[in-house]
């Protein structure tokens, strides 16, 4: 199989890129503890968990797995799929609150 | 390595890049990836499947919790530590975070020690890594041995709707178990490394092909995927 090597490209980064990640990982899982921490509350708490999580998702994809540095063919064919899971949480979102309109109809004990 | 073969001039051209790029790739009876070798685009679409099985298990969660007319168990204090009298909320969690995030650093250096042929900083590095790893495992069975020892079943539990611990172990069993062969996997990779198998091209044991140390990247991939995972669930597990 020698003609894929001629393909492949190794991923060569500098290895203070790596610990500036890690170090951003460290400070976004702090905050994101904190936020447990000082029991911050409601649409506050949600997204600031949300943010980080993100932040801290896309560092890893980013760098840690280098997908910064690939082609766009292989970025889409990844990153995109995912995306289609938020039209399923779209669906059980509906779904779960008939269910519990349903259960309170039914059971009548309340949340 | 051997010596690049040269042998279809034509594709040494530059690649269009952004859009142009992306239409020019997946055009044609060609090969999609560029750049990316076999057992790379392999790996990352065996993640994008099981993105799709952590995404079920989560959604699964979301729709017992939204759809239970019982109280849902604070996660912050069912997991908290009496740590030297004080009372620490979810700190075992945090715990387990940081060095599950410190296991992805080390594996990110050894990919780069292992593109540069350092074969003994390469096969540490992944070992601390597999270290790492294995404490997580550890500190996640002691954390399950003490939610069992309270009362926590997947059928119920002292404090609120009885699918909290269905979905606790359910997710966090899977994703456990995906550290644990992330372990197995790094060491593994890690023995073949330190025999100095890609340097001498010493053919596998199951495959008689030659390996090449793209494969720390590819267990890198793996590896860093497990994180991933891990920062959704103490999301929308732990914090939620």
């Amino acid at each position: 199989m020698a003609h894929t090597e001629t393909h492949a490209e190794q991923q060569q980064h500098p290895i203070k890129l790596y610990l500036l990640v890690w170090a951003l990982l460290f400070v976004l899982s702090f905050f994101s503890y904190l936020v447990d921490y000082f029991g911050l509350q409601g649409f506050l708490r949600w997204s600031l968990i949300l943010i980080f999580m993100m932040l801290k998702a896309g560092l890893i994809v980013a760098v840690f797995m280098h997908m910064a540095w690939e082609r766009l063919a292989l970025i889409y064919a990844i990153l995109l799929p995912p995306l289609l899971v938020l039209v399923f949480v779209a669906l059980m979102v509906s779904e779960s609150n008939y269910v519990l309109l349903t259960r309170l109809a039914f059971f009548g004990s309340s949340p | 390595m051997s010596a690049p073969l040269k042998t279809h001039p034509a594709e040494s051209l530059p690649r269009p890049a952004g859009m142009a790029g992306l239409a020019a790739d997946w055009a044609s009876d060609q090969q999609t990836f560029k750049k990316v070798s076999w057992g790379k685009a392999m790996m990352w679409i065996f993640l994008l499947s099981d993105t799709f099985v952590f995404g079920c298990f989560l959604l699964a969660y979301m729709v017992a919790r939204m759809s239970t007319t019982v109280p849902w168990p604070n996660p912050s204090e069912v997991f908290a530590l009496e740590i030297a009298g004080t009372h620490m909320p979810l700190i075992l969690i945090a715990i387990m975070t940081f060095v599950l995030i410190s296991s992805s650093g080390t594996m990110a250096m050894a990919v780069n020690y292992g593109y540069r042929r350092d074969r003994k900083m390469t096969a540490v590095l992944m070992l601390v890594t597999a270290l790492f790893g294995a404490t997580f495992v550890g500190m996640q069975a002691f954390e399950w041995s003490k939610l069992i020892a309270e009362g926590v079943r997947p059928w119920g539990n002292p404090w609120g709707a009885a699918q909290f611990g269905s979905s606790f172990f359910m997710i966090t069993g899977f994703h456990g178990t995906h550290v644990t062969f992330g372990v197995i996997f790094l060491l593994i990779i890690a023995r073949k490394v330190w025999r100095g198998d890609f340097d001498t091209e010493r053919r596998g044991f199951f495959t008689s092909r030659k390996g090449r140390y793209e494969i720390v990247e590819i267990t890198g991939l793996y590896w860093h995927f497990v994180d991933l995972v891990w920062v959704f669930i103490f999301a929308f597990f732990y914090l939620w």
